[in-house]
């Protein structure tokens, strides 16, 4: 068996965290202004505090550094860097936002820049997992306060007073005694000269006196170049000289080109240069799949170019993928003892003497990301030298992969993150950026490689298939005293490992063994699936189908038992608790189980509240019936109310959804409320078109009109947000992805209350029409 | 030689005249605020105005705009302070952004013709234009604030 803990470990980047000795050169340089604030001696620490994370242990760990995150120019203006990738999320916004509350500084004199691919000097910066507030508070937190108080320090000096007379307040440092009073633009200069205090020295500011933090009155950076056109994402790139470039990739993943003819290509106007693209082998990780690429003046004449190839491809071993009959395969294994992955009790001999068994069957199909920006990227390779311009969830990897890729230094790489416009985590795989890198070092000339949607739908690492079937068993009382649940559904380890037909443990701890509920007799098993298209991670990943599956299950329960959904839930959750599942080496989505436990408390305290005011059992009119659901993930704990209303032609509508999510201390909450309302309207999607099928090994969807999504029109007409205010020092957790596995399995439970159907594959296409 | 007028400024093309007008848009005039989603008509990501009309710049060739005068988000406002555009600040409308000025180009255009949609016609008008991060919601109430007065 492959086991793979993480595959983006295969990077390789299990390499000694190290600090790179960084000269006032090239930090004016990098920050890109003059007469800055350059500190002395380096700092490089994990944070002390009251919660450890699991972001030391991430590729390059973390870097708390003021001399690297932060720069005060001589008028005054504090620079930023913004090192995470924006893809709607607000990160580039709030981690900045968290090092200006932090050290005192007035957002209106605050310019957040986007740091270039470099873990060394800025650690971490894979912008997925829902991990960016939860790794970065404290570390952000830290830099601004080194940055304080090496401002203090320097007003103390030019004082001559004890530092603990000064005070950093709003963009100045005051003498209280005195009144007097020096901006942080005329202690810049001082200020470098200071060595930067030690980590554990450092004061924080107490909570009460956050400005920004928890406040969620900051709009982000980019919000008026948004709205004027001016926001700079990947396509949006030009430089002098570039080319455009269309490929035409083997239409079955690990297909090879057998011949093409550019002739008729070569006659389109604008169309300069048809040639072969390098792929490589299946599974080829985040290696391009080759084929034929058309360069021209435009992207218009380069696709209008590329439909004219003649081309022949070789199918190879994934010719023969068709979904109708992977289907029952899936299915057919999933009713087969397969791989026990949690055993607590005895669920076998429980299921024999139950009085009750309930069974459900669920099937999830493959999804594609769809960010609105398909994949795009520039590069410019000159020599042993390379420069891309891409939108990357991952900044660091995609310069290690082009390095490989091109065989250069990885310090001759420089990766610069666009806005991106999408993500989802499709663009953590830099595949398209790798293509420009090729295409540019061949062609001598900067050039863009532009997907089309349909190259986007043909040749995405989809989101995973699966078959899930759980059977409960219940007591003469209808108590649950058994649970048996088999995942089966390729694994994003195939992408990296030929051969991987199991679940990696990442993949197992997203809403499998991780089951919360208490129950004497548990059983997990994982029967093995093969893969025959790339798969990948989408926005929750296998959380999507195991809450889909648990929490329709639990609506099935309270079918069979008479008893209300939610009540029915909190049973099952039981008494508050922090669970121990019996697994080896149980994945917390990378976070230390102390800081992190499965806490049934706060489960129970989300569904709780989302009933409170979701209105959970409130009269609703004939047709309508509402559903209940309820998932931990990325260590955050999120409750949904969805109202359906189902018309007598199966057509339905969404009027109302409530959700109450729980993700600890957090820095803004507008955002969250975004990213909620977001994944209602994504689970929205998935739970009523979302599928990609293939048929001889080829995707079958081109586009939006077969690829459906929700639009304005089908969206839910409200959709409610309640944040648990968080305790004191509760470690922060995931945001952009938890909102969305709950949704549909509240979906379902809601169109069953409506109508007394039980929806157990999805889509849900026509089946409210039958 | 085609000419056509985008933002009040006369441009001509005497390349390919099938070529999309988003392309032309995009890669030859370096107006990168219209964006490719589809290329089909189906996202609503590359909309413009052309004279008075939302029209999808990604089916549409460059010769059946000439002689027309095209908006395109640049051009809406001088300062970018068209209602339209204050009211997606005031109810901070976007996450990621990308289909923002269609979007935005879409409702400008719907408040052109109908002045006070009510939600229906607004939930109608927009549904040619998707937002994969869903921000639908934020999107109709910055539309009922834009035709409301900012």
């Amino acid at each position: 068996m492959n086991f793979i803990d993480n595959p983006r470990k295969l990077r390789g980047f299990e390499k000694n965290l190290k600090v790179e000795k960084v000269s006032r050169r090239s930090i004016l340089k990098g920050l890109g202004v003059t007469g800055g604030f350059v500190l002395a001696a380096p700092v490089m620490s994990r944070q002390a505090f009251a919660y450890e994370t699991g972001a030391g242990k991430m590729p390059h760990g973390v870097v708390v550094d003021p001399r690297v995150f932060v720069a005060v120019a001589p008028d005054g203006t504090v620079t930023i860097l913004a090192h995470r990738a924006e893809m709607g999320t607000g990160v580039r916004t709030s981690l900045p936002l968290i090092v200006a509350e932090e050290m005192e500084a007035d957002w209106s004199k605050v310019k957040v820049q986007q740091a270039h691919g470099d873990e060394v000097k800025f650690g971490n910066q894979d912008t997925d997992g829902s991990r960016s507030t939860r790794h970065y508070l404290i570390p952000m937190r830290q830099i601004g306060a080194s940055a304080r108080s090496m401002l203090e320090q320097a007003a103390a000096k030019r004082w001559n007073v004890p530092a603990t007379e000064v005070k950093a307040v709003n963009h100045e440092v005051v003498h209280g005694a005195t009144g007097r009073k020096l901006g942080f633009g005329e202690l810049a200069a001082d200020a470098a000269k200071e060595s930067v205090p030690s980590i554990e020295g450092l004061k924080l500011k107490d909570p009460k006196d956050f400005r920004y933090l928890g406040k969620g009155q900051v709009s982000i950076v980019d919000l008026h170049d948004i709205t004027t056109g001016k926001a700079g994402y990947g396509a949006d790139v030009r430089l002098p000289g570039m080319k455009y470039a269309v490929i035409a990739r083997p239409p079955v993943t690990g297909g090879k080109l057998v011949s093409f003819d550019p002739a008729e290509a070569m006659k389109i106007s604008g169309v300069e240069k048809v040639m072969q693209v390098r792929g490589w082998p299946w599974p080829s990780k985040f290696q391009p799949l080759g084929g034929v690429a058309v360069i021209a003046r435009n992207t218009g004449a380069a696709i209008k170019g590329r439909d004219a190839l003649k081309l022949v491809w070789d199918d190879g071993a994934n010719g023969k993928y068709d979904s109708v009959a992977y289907r029952k395969e899936l299915e057919e294994a999933s009713r087969k003892p397969g791989l026990v992955v949690r055993q607590e009790g005895d669920a076998d001999a429980a299921l024999k003497t139950a009085a009750k068994v309930v069974i459900g069957e669920y099937y999830l199909p493959h999804l594609a990301h769809v960010s609105m920006e398909p994949p795009v990227a520039v590069a410019d390779v000159k020599g042993d030298k390379a420069e891309i311009w891409a939108p990357v969830q991952s900044p660091g990897g995609t310069r290690e992969d082009v390095a490989k890729t091109l065989g250069i230094p990885e310090g001759n790489v420089t990766v610069n993150v666009t806005l991106l416009g999408g993500g989802f985590g499709r663009k953590s795989k830099c595949d398209f950026a790798l293509e420009a890198a090729l295409l540019s070092k061949e062609l001598g000339a900067p050039v863009k490689v532009q997907w089309t949607r349909e190259d986007d739908l043909h040749h995405d690492f989809l989101h995973t298939v699966s078959a899930e079937r759980i059977e409960a068993g219940l007591d003469k009382d209808g108590k649950v005293i058994a649970w048996r649940h088999r995942s089966v559904a390729p694994t994003i380890a195939s992408t990296f490992a030929a051969g991987a037909n199991h679940a990696a443990a990442f993949e197992l701890g997203m809403g499998l063994v991780d089951m919360p509920f208490e129950i004497a007799n548990i059983s997990c098993e994982n029967p093995e699936a093969a893969a025959f298209t790339r798969i990948g991670w989408f926005r929750s990943v296998s959380n999507i189908p195991r809450a889909f599956a648990v929490q329709s299950m639990v609506g099935e329960i309270a079918n069979a038992t008479g008893r209300d959904q939610k009540e029915t839930l909190l049973a099952l959750i039981g008494t508050p608790r922090i669970v121990k599942p019996a697994v080896k080496d149980l994945w917390n989505y990378g976070e230390p189980y102390d800081s992190y436990p499965i806490d049934t408390a706060r489960l129970r305290k989300v569904v709780e509240l989302v009933a409170e005011k979701g209105e959970w059992g409130r009269q609703v009119p004939k047709g309508h019936g509402l559903g209940i659901a309820v998932h931990r993930s990325f260590v955050s704990y999120i409750a949904t109310i969805v109202e359906v209303a189902v018309d007598d032609k199966g057509k339905l509508t969404v009027p109302r959804v409530d959700t109450a999510i729980d993700c600890g201390t957090y820095v803004n909450p507008e955002r969250i409320a975004s990213q909620i309302e977001g994944a209602a309207i994504m689970g929205l999607s998935l739970a009523k078109y979302g599928a990609v099928t293939f048929k001889d090994g080829k995707v079958e969807q081109k586009n939006f009109d077969d690829f459906q999504v929700v639009r304005m029109d089908e969206a839910p007409l409200v959709t409610n947000v309640y944040i648990v205010p968080p305790g004191p020092d509760t470690p922060p957790s995931g945001v952009g992805e938890p909102g969305v596995p709950p949704f549909a399995p509240a979906l379902m439970n809601a169109i069953f209350a409506a109508t007394g159907k039980r929806i157990r594959a999805l889509p849900i296409g026509k089946q409210l029409e039958a | 030689m085609i000419k056509i007028k985008i933002n009040g400024q006369e441009q001509s093309w005497d390349g390919d005249p099938d070529l999309p007008l988003l392309w032309f848009l995009r890669d030859e005039a370096g107006l990168t605020g219209t964006k490719f989603g589809c290329g089909q008509a189906l996202c609503g990501a590359c909309t413009v105005i052309v004279d008075k009309e939302a029209v999808r710049s990604c089916i549409t060739s460059i010769n059946d705009v000439a002689g027309r005068e095209v908006t395109t988000i640049e051009g809406l406002h001088p300062d970018g302070d068209h209602p339209v555009q204050k009211a997606w600040r005031q109810v901070n409308v976007p996450q990621c952004g990308f289909c923002q000025a269609g979007q935005i180009m879409q409702a400008a255009a719907l408040l052109m013709d109908n002045p006070k949609p009510s939600h229906d016609q607004i939930r109608e008008a927009m549904a040619g234009n998707i937002c994969r991060c869903g921000c639908y919601q934020r999107i109709e109430n910055a539309v009922h604030l834009a035709s409301t007065g900012v």
